[in-house]
Parts: structure tokens; sequence; C-alpha cells
């Protein structure tokens, strides 16, 4: 099932639902003709957007609201803040193309801080699926969730099956002693295919797909980097104040040491290219991940990647 | 307050007392008492006559909404609350108190209070979304937005306003608290909004510009709802920045005021028509 198909099922079976969109209609397309008056269009207004969908919220409505990961979570920042987060309003922000999504874009369309501002937020949730059966898995358990919610929406398909999603809890798909690797979103990708040149080379490796961002799984985090002589939080986001930051702070609040490697964006926007070409120039396709872990090159084969279907 | 006609004299008997109110919130902290004695009579009719909103049954799903978007004149709606009989009078002398929430800004925990404000420009597109609600419903609430003239500094009110008069919200009201002042000066010497009526219009508004301290003019304004089918009803309320203190109307300097204890009881005095104070406390404080 795909998301648009997902999110008319689950608003034409609940009137509570409000489909809303600042003019991004990548995701919805052929909502409007569907949903008919619970479809609104507020233009290219993300903050007007969110207050609205706050006014609805009020009224009992669930609004699920749509716009580019970065409009979203940057222009309308203090919105989100004030108007779904201090009232904790059941406001589901859906965001397109964050992360490395944006591919060609440029970096005014680089939501690569969005984890970071919006864990920061009271009431708020975060999600990050892994693909597209992930996002659909996670959606009907964040959307009848009485909270505010940022999902980074990716809807890329992978032929992993993933295990059923409970909110706040990371999903194991395999533990190792020398090394573990934890992403979410995108990169998951390239992590399973790390994960198999690693094995190749002889190593234990875990591989945990973290799924929901806040609340976080603590002891996921907490066994992976006891049992692992070292851990890599993966990410496409600046390395301030995604998992990298998430996994500093669990290890601390519960004294406990690792060696924590981060592979994250370091302080500066990616090259703004298709998507295989931003993995490759950057650093995160699954080879270049795992030898970085190996501190040697291989003859591993890094298989080619699909290019997105849209970009905006 | 179930839109019926006010008698004149009952609403301005009621301003007075709710100016009274924001007088004596104007010390030990003070509070931002120009702009809510500008919005006091414009805060009094709608309460007490336009909208329709019942004290015993607040949550009633047929009321009408108010936002209260410039927020810092909230003690223009604490004292109208209280005469209507929405909030305890004892509970204003908490003004300020870890005790309760009668604070600087308006709060859900205050009954009546749909929603929290203080940062500018963000009421207008909440109100948006209650009047698309009650649309999509087909309900006849009414919902108002009142809004500062300096708020109007603020992209986000032109942004929705072009909004709801995409969407055709007819059932939505924004009312312009247009004291011709803004926090430090007069409005028309930082960023000038005149013609004020003509930016509204062009935006596709049908307006109505008025003297918001004339309760007569309130209510032929506000009879005309809706002002045209399909169109975002604005009211332009031509008002005076701390009307009825003539020792602090339109002076850019009286905005936030902490007065003492003598000031305040000579300014109560002063609201009855007695005397000019004598103002001796800190002026300009900026909050």
């Amino acid at each position: 099932m795909s998301y648009e198909e997902l999110l008319t099922q689950t608003a034409l079976a609940d009137d509570h639902f409000i489909v809303m969109t600042a003019e991004n209609r990548a995701l919805v397309r052929n909502i409007p003709g569907k949903l008919g008056n619970r479809f609104i269009d507020t233009g290219i207004t993300e903050q007007t957007m969110i207050g609205a969908a706050a006014g609805l919220a009020l009224r009992g409505r669930i609004p699920v609201v749509h716009a580019l990961a970065s409009f979203l979570t940057m222009r309308a920042f203090e919105f989100v803040r004030t108007d779904a987060g201090i009232p904790d309003l059941p406001i589901k922000l859906s965001s397109f193309i964050p992360g490395f999504l944006s591919d060609g874009n440029g970096p005014t369309h680089q939501a690569v801080e969005d984890i970071s501002l919006m864990r920061g937020i009271p009431n708020m949730t975060v999600f990050a699926p892994a693909d597209e059966q992930d996002l659909v898995m996670m959606l009907p358990e964040i959307w009848k969730h009485p909270h505010p919610s940022y999902v980074r929406i990716n809807t890329r398909k992978t032929d992993y099956q993933h295990s059923p999603f409970k909110l706040g809890k990371a999903e194991i798909i395999s533990r190792g002693e020398d090394v573990t690797i934890l992403t979410y979103g995108l990169l998951f990708e390239q992590a399973l295919i790390a994960v198999e040149i690693l094995k190749n080379e002889g190593l234990s490796v875990g591989l945990i797909n973290l799924r929901s961002l806040k609340p976080v799984d603590e002891q996921a985090i907490l066994r992976a980097t006891r049992d692992s002589a070292l851990t890599i939080t993966l990410e496409d986001h600046f390395v301030t104040g995604g998992l990298y930051s998430i996994v500093a702070e669990v290890l601390l609040k519960h004294c406990q040491t690792a060696k924590v490697i981060p592979m994250a964006l370091k302080d500066k926007w990616f090259k703004p290219s298709l998507l295989p070409n931003v993995l490759a120039h950057e650093g995160f396709t699954g080879k270049q991940i795992a030898e970085k872990i190996l501190g040697y090159n291989t003859n591993a084969y890094q298989p080619e990647m699909s290019i997105p279907q849209f970009s905006e | 307050m179930q839109s019926v006609i006010t008698p004149i004299t009952q609403l301005e008997a009621t301003a007075l007392k709710v100016r009274e109110h924001i007088v004596r919130m104007s010390t030990d902290g003070g509070c931002f008492v120009g702009a809510s004695l500008s919005a006091a009579d414009l805060i009094v009719y709608l309460y007490a006559d336009f909208l329709n909103i019942n004290p015993n049954n607040l949550d009633d799903p047929n009321r009408d909404y108010l936002f209260l978007s410039k927020g810092h004149d909230v003690p223009a709606l604490y004292g109208t609350f209280a005469e209507l009989g929405i909030l305890e009078k004892a509970r204003l002398k908490n003004h300020l108190s870890l005790d309760d929430h009668i604070y600087w800004h308006p709060n859900t925990h205050i009954p009546g209070i749909e929603f929290h404000s203080g940062s500018l420009g963000h009421l207008p597109s909440v109100a948006i979304g209650v009047a698309m609600d009650i649309k999509i419903r087909g309900g006849k609430n009414k919902v108002v937005c009142i809004m500062g003239d300096g708020e109007l500094n603020e992209g986000t009110c032109w942004e929705a306003t072009l909004v709801a008069n995409a969407h055709k919200l007819d059932n939505l009201i924004f009312v312009i608290d247009r004291n011709h002042f803004q926090a430090n000066m007069p409005t028309e010497e930082l960023i000038p909004l005149e013609p004020l009526q003509d930016k509204f219009t062009a935006f596709g508004a049908a307006v109505k510009r008025i003297d918001g301290h004339s309760f007569e003019a309130l209510q032929e304004a506000f009879s005309a709802y809706p002002f045209e089918t399909g169109k975002l009803n604005v009211v332009i309320a031509d008002t005076v920045r701390g009307k009825g203190l003539p020792s602090i109307e339109r002076r850019a300097d009286r905005w936030f005021c902490n007065f003492n204890t003598e000031e305040v009881e000579s300014l109560l005095k002063e609201l009855h028509g007695e005397h000019l104070t004598n103002l001796t406390s800190e002026t300009l404080v900026v909050r």
C-alpha cells in the first residue's frame, strides 16, 4: 500500500481526518476528488496552514499536513512550536523530501536539522521510517496517538520485510559484537548493504532501525552500545541534534560510556545532485559506509540505487 | 449575550467597570494598559452583544468564537469576563500570581479563552481553521479575531487574509484595533498602514471602518454581518490608545505601565472624569 492509499483509506473511514497541504500535492494527488471539503490547500503558506490546522484540531479534527520538510520545519517552526506544541494538539506533520531526499534542489530545500528542531518541541513526537513499507506500518499508530507528530516521509521501496511497529520502539534487525549501526530513514537501505559487506569481512554486525526518534528506545541504544565494541550513528542530518546527540544524551542519562562514531553531515550542507550521486559524493553508499568502518577498501559490489520518482 | 441588542447605557457601564479592572491590574508588575484601554469597548461590545457565548455553557458546540490575537490587551478580556460572569472577579487580584494563570497574555487556563496568544500574527490562521471546520459542518457559529494595527506588520496577517478570502470564509470577522500606535511610536511613523481599508478591500475582504469607541457604530456595523456573501469580514475600529485616561491617551511612552498605588487611585478617579493624574512612575517599559 502507498502513503496516499493509506491516507485516503484512513480519512474516508474516519471523518476526524482533514488532509491539508501548502500546495505540495506530490503525496496527495488524488485525494482532493475523494475527500471533498476535508481536503484543504492553503496555498504556499506553511505558517497559515499550521495555524489553521490548530483551529481545526481545536474543533476535534486530526489534520494531516503536507509541505516540503525544510519549509514545514523552519519557515513554520514557530507556528509548529506555538500552535501545535504548546496546546499539544494532534496535528500530524508529513514532511516531504527530508534529508538527502531533496537531492538536486540545493541547500534551501535541505532539511538536515529537522530532527533536532522538532524533537526540541515539548509534546512533539518524531518518526523516520526506513522505507515505504515501514512508513505505512508506522502511520496508523502515529495518527491515532493524541499528540502532534513529525514524520520524515520516505516512500522509497526496499526488499526488507519489517516487523510490526510499536511507538517508541526500535526495530532490531540484527545484533553484533564488533559493530552496531544505528540508523533511521533513507539510509537504512544503505546500512543493509554495509552490514552484508561487513559480515563478509568476518565481523559480527548489528543493525538497528530507530523508527521512533522521540520517544526513543533507550533500552535498544543502551544494549547495542554495551554489547558492541563500536557503535555507528548513521543519518542524513547534521551531526548536531540528531541521532548522534540522542545517543549521547541516552548514554549520559544512564551513566554509560561507549565508543560511538557519527556518520552524519558535519556542519555543512550537501552537494546537490541526483540522489545516487549525492550519496556517493558525501560518502553514504553502503560500500563507503562499510569501508569507513573497516578502514580499508574492498571489492564489494554496490548495487545501483533507483532515482526518486519526484522532486519539487 | 444571545445576540440581542443591549442598551448602550448598559454597555457603557460595563466598559467603565472593565476599565477600572484594567487600571487595577496596571500595578504590582503592571500590564499593557494602553492597548487594553483601546480594545476595551470592542471586547465588551462583542461579548455582551454580538457573540453567542453562554457563560454557563462555554463548551456549547453552537457557540461563537473570539480569538484575541494581539494578546497583550488581555486585561480588557479578563475584566470583561469578570463583569459577564465568565471569570470570578476575585481572580483578577491574582494578576501575575504564581497561584493563578492571570498573566500578560491569554491562555486557556482561563475559562472562555479558546486559544493562547502572545506571538503576533498567529490567531488569524487559527481562526481560519475554526471557521473552515464550521463551514465543513454547515454550522452557523461566528468567528471573530481581534488584531492590533501594529500586529499588521506581521506578514502572516496578510497571508491569512488571502487564505480566508480564497476559502470564502464569510463566517470570519477580523477586527482591527486601530489605535494608531505600535509598541514605541505611531504606526504611520514606523510602518505606515494607510490607506488600510483599501488594503483589505484589495485583498478581497468586505470592510467597514468605524469609531471603535461608539457602541452605536459597533452595533450598526456588526448588525450587517455577514457583510458580503463569500467574503471575509473586516472591521477597522478606529480607537485611542489609553482611551478613558486622558493623562496617558495617545502617549507613545505609555504602552506598558506599572503605576504606583497613589497613581492607581488617582487614575480610577480620572476614569470618572474627575481630574488628570500627575504620573511620576517610570514611563516606557518595553516588555
